[in-house]
């Protein structure tokens, strides 16, 4: 059924309100996460309790996208009208009788429940203990994302109504300027602006772009987003065509996230039906068509020009800017390219106000950011953030802390074009200005959180290795020096590395910034330059001394059993290269020429009696 | 048009908006070294792709280093190329090139023609810094023209831009990304496994020793020192035009005497003139438009003197292969002149003759390899060096060129008139054959000769004359992707002409593959032209039905033209081939 | 036995071919092509992918097949086949074992999963066994970091891997 008018809206969401529904919402998290651990399990033993004992009436079973509590997967939330709720962690299809009898009256025992630390500032004020402001994934987690009438129901479409009835082009612009929402995808450019661009381009075919290629290892929350929340993407999309005259609209997202792909085309349909997309949208006389294209996996595709180039089926090479995207984007017409968590702020923004969003966040950078907390952190998942924010709030109060009580030694945040954040900056409230003020940058908000066990050199070569394989070719900063870079940290790792080498990094790192065609160039030896500046001494220790602090470099560390050794022979066993002998019961040796360094025995031995050195 | 004024070295400029960086630097004398940056100017070319970084300059206000080559210049902006932060990247750039590169210089067969190598020099750089893993690809030698080094390859992407954009032939694309990426064919296949047509503007963009020709020189050195053989040689029209400039000579010297006597110097037994058999392919084909004509059929007919494009005619347009001339190239005329006409005149046997040809073109390697042009087991053309290769010969021999006194060619292969000599530049061959055309038709001698719509380095150009009578409408292309948009537009019955003439490279043989190389100065090509058209106003005889030795060789040999015999030798068919 | 599976899967691909072009023929008909000829390359990859899904892979005879209808040149096809690693020309293992090595993974360790399958599988990355059962490959974050490090084997996800649980990966793989 299409509704063609902003009233017709009001009206059809405030029906959908006031359908009746089952006392207990039952949410199950069906993100991609939840799904691989098991999620899927739960669900059917949910069903099945539900037919079994003929409770259709007690409960309306809701799949949903990811709740943000990847560590604790699979999760399920009860919840009713006036604001109880359960939630329920690592369930298992064995509880769920369990948590079905005992309702909302009370956890059901032997179960692993989590108190909510999230609000909604859109509707609510924090309880305690609530830090996380959801906006951007405000839906996500609470409504089954394959239903466009859920979304209806919490206001979905409603700003769409408004612009496109009530709202002149440059009015849209004006609310998103004011608010100085800036583009989540990194590098923080202001949205307002950008659209202010390509709206300033004279008439004719514009194009409006998602940028839903989430490239950064470790950073998930577009994903999140895109399964769960399809439509506040589709929304926004249309609003920004709408803002800059644009009629059709790319979602330009990685083949690797079938599931997000699966659930925007159910969405794109079903806004299709509705006529929140298509021809003559809410009776304004707007038109807005949305399509789908696929990335093959290029993480250099997340640059925009690069990004409109593999749309226009080419490699995806970046190109010289200018001319920027806004004045000559995909097919050379005037684009406009943003990222999925951007879109997914301009809805809210239009509902309440750039005042409102401003009133979070910090000055420079109002609003929230969802960071993805992975690594060796306890509680790994999403979190939305006001603005400001501190890294220890994040890691500590957020993440529950470093993992199996090791010790923190530093944060990656940006993904391959950021720095490690170390102890000492732990207090400092993040932003754009305050993360690139000490050598790291926001990226998309992937936060890999690193614990003593972590060669700090190791990872500065990951990263290398990760920009170097990714480096599209064409300008020789990048496709040269990048891997130069990577010889050099080869060099130090595996125990060739002196300090003329040490030297070479750092000048040829200031050539690469200097010189390199995009940001993957340009960016990529950040996590060089940042290591080197926060764990001098590890370097150090890796040229001068032929050691690594940490033990994880291979050349540069041995095993060796010790005195500890009762002889039982677990180490034997598990060492996949024979490398391991002695009589039972007696003190076992390695032999040194076969062992690989894997670890193997170190991790086996119950007895702590293989020594790393 | 608004000007922009900025600052270059603390000296003020002023540009055109949209200008570069490198434009509003060249304005003021400063020169900043580029490599991926190729522009040909007369063939408003530009390939301005900013990969190379090797321009790089200091803008103020500017957080990084600015690419000249592509950055637009912008009111007020301060540029500085010489600081040492700009020095310093460049000489990095430069480093980090060359730790991919391999330095073999002194045996490199682009030394001294080397882009990168006068980079290097320039910027002296004598220490370098970086080393590590170097990209090593296999050697392409599949084809008889064109030798393929990737190993040297720096990812300027100039070759692509000329066989994609220019000549829209399609075998070269960037391939694998990273430190792996290169310029190749689908699949790393060998281009004699693709459609590539060989007509070099990859070789002559290639700004180092990836791409250069498939060199013959030996075989023509073993043959000049066989005492069994009998080597002639035959040189195109544009070689004389352009060969002087490997000696140091001015762009547009007219050397054909001087070509003449160092090819003696070498060796040669007789040294002919392509020129003849030129005139030859005007009887021919003359012959066979005005058939058309007269018939009103089969029109357009499309010249077939360039391999390159009737082999892009075949892979491409495969339904068209009934348009072209039947005529053979001049090349092969004079291969199947000299094994036949000549051989039976002097009593040597085919096999005993060598013939060498001279061109400023790879595809002719590929033609005189053509099976066709094989009889019984003897080719036509034996041997197909390049300008740049008789001039490395010449060097290779200590001949000073330039000192050098004339000597006329030999007889009678080596008679040639203006009508022929033009056949160097676009435009060249219609004109020729409108003077023999005029003439026929009307019965009369001609006086008014030059058709100076047809002239010219314009990749398209169309006239309307008035030829004994008849009004024809010809169009003229050189390069292949005009050709491509012509043929396209014939195709959908846009566009309608008795003739059109076809060059495979922008501007015709004058920028052959097999040409001294220019690096983009396009001020050469357009000397190599009007010193051709000189050489046409030079000649006394300037139609090629006026040609004494060719009247002689149709009364003597081939009867005439469009006979038997002279279709037996001197009449070819085309094959359509995979589009890849 | 493991060389005939292997003929035999040669043979059974050539019969099937012939089908699998209609399939993809079909779908490159089904696209709006005609709508705007001279963006038709913007279709490219979104065929390449589905030819990839028909096929198995990117046989040179179904890239000349997509350039052609495509209106675009064999090599800027295999450029683009050959810059994204999504694509391959190389036929792959029946048992497609994907390691992520993103760093939430990597910080796992990710790296030791990778040397242990190598050396169980004698295959470098992006190989496929001699048999034609395994192909080993690395994925940049499958975005399940929660379980990190994650192996993915023909789209079913492995959490929390270790070197030692590589054997009873290889276990499951059963033909």
């Amino acid at each position: 059924m299409r509704i063609d008018s902003p009233a017709a809206l009001a009206e059809y969401a405030a029906a959908l309100k006031a359908r009746k529904h089952a006392p207990v919402k039952l949410l199950v998290s069906m993100g991609t996460c939840g799904i691989a651990a098991g999620t899927g399990e739960v669900l059917k033993a949910i069903n099945d309790y539900i037919a079994e004992h003929k409770l259709d009436g007690a409960f309306d079973v809701i799949e949903v996208g990811c709740m943000g509590l990847c560590y604790a997967e699979p999760v399920i939330m009860l919840t009713d009208d006036k604001g109880k709720r359960i939630i329920y962690g690592d369930v298992t299809p064995h509880q769920i009788p369990a948590i079905m009898q005992a309702g909302l009256e009370a956890p059901a025992t032997g179960t692993h429940t989590i108190d909510r630390c999230w609000y909604y500032p859109e509707d609510e004020s924090p309880a305690e203990g609530e830090l996380q402001a959801r906006i951007v994934l405000r839906n996500t987690g609470r409504i089954n994302p394959e239903d466009i009438d859920q979304y209806v129901a919490e206001g979905g479409y409603s700003a769409l109504a408004k612009v496109v009835t009530s709202m002149k082009p440059q009015e849209v612009i004006d609310v998103i300027s004011a608010s100085n929402l800036r583009g989540r995808g990194g590098a923080g450019f202001p949205t307002g602006k950008k659209w202010s661009f390509a709206a300033a381009q004279p008439e004719g075919e514009k194009f409006i772009i998602c940028n839903a290629d989430e490239g950064d290892p470790g950073a998930f929350m577009d994903r999140a987003v895109l399964e769960g929340d399809p439509n506040a993407v589709l929304e926004a999309m249309a609003i920004g065509g709408y803002a800059i005259g644009a009629h059709n609209g790319v979602i330009y997202i990685r083949a690797e996230y079938p599931l997000a792909v699966k659930r925007l085309e159910n969405a794109i349909k079903q806004a299709e039906e509705k006529g929140f997309l298509g021809k003559n949208i809410f009776g304004s006389g707007f038109d807005f068509k949305l399509e789908i294209k696929f990335g093959a996996g290029a993480f250099v595709c997340g640059e925009e020009t690069a990004l409109i180039h593999s749309i226009e089926g080419q490699r995806g090479e970046p190109t010289f800017k200018p001319p920027f995207p806004a004045i000559q984007g995909l097919w050379k017409r005037p684009t406009v390219v943003n990222n999925v968590e951007t879109y997914a702020c301009i809805a809210a923004i239009i509902r309440k106000g750039a005042d409102w969003f401003k009133g979070l966040g910090t000055a420079g950078s109002p609003g929230t950011k969802v960071f993805a907390l992975a690594g060796k952190i306890s509680k790994v998942g999403l979190a939305e953030v006001p603005m400001g924010m501190t890294l220890r709030q994040i890691i500590y109060e957020i993440g529950g802390g470093i993992k199996d009580g090791r010790e923190f030694k530093a944060v990656q945040t940006g993904g391959p074009s950021g720095g490690c954040i170390t102890k000492k900056n732990l207090d400092l409230q993040i932003d754009y200005e305050a993360l690139k003020s000490i050598g790291s940058m926001m990226g998309s908000g992937g936060m890999i959180v690193m614990d003593e066990d972590d060669c700090m050199v190791n990872i500065a070569k990951f990263f290398l290795d990760f920009t170097a394989d990714e480096s599209c070719g064409k300008c020789t900063p990048c496709r040269v020096g990048n891997r130069r870079m990577l010889e050099l940290l080869n060099k130090i790792t595996s125990g060739e590395g002196n300090m003329e080498i040490l030297e070479k990094l750092k000048t040829l790192s200031a050539t690469i910034k200097d010189t390199a065609l995009c940001g993957l160039g340009q960016t990529a030896p950040n996590p060089v330059l940042s290591t080197l500046a926060n764990f001098e001494d590890e370097y150090l220790a890796h040229v001068k001394d032929h050691r690594c602090p940490a033990g994880v470099c291979a050349n540069l560390i041995q095993f060796n059993v010790t005195d500890k050794c009762v002889g039982c022979g677990l180490c034997a066993k598990r060492c996949p290269v024979g490398a391991i002998s002695g009589e039972k019961k007696m003190k076992h040796a390695i032999n040194q020429a076969k062992c690989i360094k894997c670890g193997a025995c170190f991790n086996a031995c119950k007895f702590h009696a293989i020594a790393k050195i | 048009m608004s000007t922009v004024n900025l600052t270059i070295n603390n000296k003020p400029v002023a540009v055109e908006a949209g200008s570069t960086i490198l434009e509003a630097a060249e304005k003021l004398d400063i020169k900043i070294p580029t490599l991926c940056h190729f522009k040909m100017d007369a063939f408003h070319v530009e390939h301005r792709c900013g990969s190379c970084r090797i321009c790089v300059v200091e803008v103020e206000k500017r957080p990084n280093l600015a690419p000249a080559c592509c950055t637009p210049v912008m009111e007020g902006m301060v540029v500085h190329t010489n600081t040492l932060r700009a020095i310093n990247a460049r000489r990095a750039i430069l480093d980090l090139l060359l730790s991919d590169h391999p330095k073999d210089c002194l045996t490199c067969p682009k030394s001294l023609n080397c882009e990168l190598q006068k980079i290097a020099e320039e910027l002296g750089v004598h220490n370098l810094q970086y080393s590590g893993e170097q990209s090593t690809y296999e050697l392409d030698e599949s084809s008889a023209a064109i030798r393929r080094d990737l190993d040297k390859c720096i990812m300027c992407r100039r070759c692509e831009n000329a066989c994609n954009n220019i000549q829209t032939v399609g075998v070269l694309s960037g391939v694998g990304r990273g430190f792996h990426a290169v310029v190749a064919p689908a699949g790393l296949k060998k281009l004699a496994d693709t459609q590539c047509v060989f007509c070099g503007q990859c070789v002559q963009a290639c700004p180092v020793g990836a791409l250069t020709e498939i060199n013959y020189k030996y075989d023509v050195w073993r043959a000049l020192n066989d005492k069994s053989k009998t080597v002639v040689f035959q040189t195109a029209p544009a070689v004389r035009v352009a060969i002087g400039e490997a000696f140091g000579m001015e762009p547009g010297s007219i050397s054909t005497g001087k070509m003449v006597t160092a090819l003696k110097m070498l060796g040669a037994d007789k040294v002919f003139d392509t020129n003849f058999s030129a005139d030859l392919t005007i009887m021919e084909e003359g012959t066979e438009l005005i058939e058309r004509i007269k018939k009103n059929e089969n029109l357009p007919i499309l010249t077939s003197c360039c391999p390159g494009w009737v082999k892009f005619l075949e892979h491409q347009f495969p339904e068209l292969t009934y348009m072209p001339s039947t005529a053979k190239s001049p090349q092969q005329m004079f291969g199947a002149i000299a094994k036949s006409y000549y051989c039976e005149k002097t009593g040597i046997k085919p096999e005993d003759l060598i013939v060498v040809s001279v061109m400023p073109c790879l595809a002719k390697k590929y033609e005189a390899a053509r099976p066709e042009f094989t009889r019984d087991g003897v080719r036509d053309v034996d041997i197909v060096l390049t300008t740049r290769e008789l001039a490395e010969m010449f060097h290779e021999a200590g001949i000073q060129f330039d000192k050098l006194e004339d000597s006329e060619y030999d007889s009678p292969l080596g008679e040639g008139t203006g009508a022929a000599t033009i056949f160097g530049t676009s435009g060249g061959v219609l004109e020729a054959a409108l003077r023999t055309a005029a003439d026929i038709l009307s019965g009369k001698d001609v006086q008014e000769i030059d058709y100076t719509p047809v002239r010219g380095l314009e990749g398209i150009k169309e006239a309307e004359v008035d030829v004994g009578g008849i009004k024809l409408k010809a169009a003229i292309c050189s390069g292949l992707g005009n050709a491509r948009k012509l043929l396209e537009k014939i195709k959908a019955g846009e566009a309608k002409y008795h003739a059109i003439e076809i060059m495979a490279c922008p501007g015709g043989c004058i920028d052959g593959g097999g040409q001294p190389y220019h690096h983009g100065n396009t001020e050469i090509i357009r000397k190599r032209m009007e010193a051709l058209y000189q050489d046409d106003l030079n000649h006394p005889i300037r139609k090629s039905h006026q040609n004494k030795s060719i009247q002689k060789l149709y009364e003597e040999y081939l009867g005439e033209p469009g006979s038997h015999l002279a279709h037996k030798l001197l009449h070819t068919s085309y094959t359509a081939r995979k589009k890849f | 036995m493991g060389e005939m599976h292997c003929v035999n899967g040669v043979c059974e691909m050539s019969s099937r071919k012939s089908s699998q072009m209609e399939a993809l023929d079909a779908y490159i008909k089904s696209l709006p092509l005609a709508d705007n000829p001279t963006r038709k390359r913007g279709f490219l990859i979104q065929t390449l992918h589905k030819a990839q899904s028909l096929f198995g892979y990117l046989p040179v005879e179904v890239q000349s097949f997509v350039a052609e209808r495509l209106g675009i040149s064999l090599a800027e096809v295999y450029g683009v086949i050959s810059f994204y690693s999504f694509f391959t020309d190389k036929p792959i293992g029946r048992y497609a074992i994907n390691v992520c090595t993103g760093t939430a993974c990597f910080v796992k360790g990710a790296a030791q999963v990778v040397d242990e399958l190598k050396r169980k599988l004698g295959v470098s990355e992006g190989e496929t066994t001699p048999d034609g059962k395994y192909f080993l490959g690395v994925l940049r974050c499958l975005g399940a970091c929660s379980m990190a490090p994650v192996v993915m084997v023909n789209g079913k996800v492995y959490g929390h891997m270790t070197a030692e649980k590589v054997q009873g990966l290889l276990d499951d793989c059963k033909d």
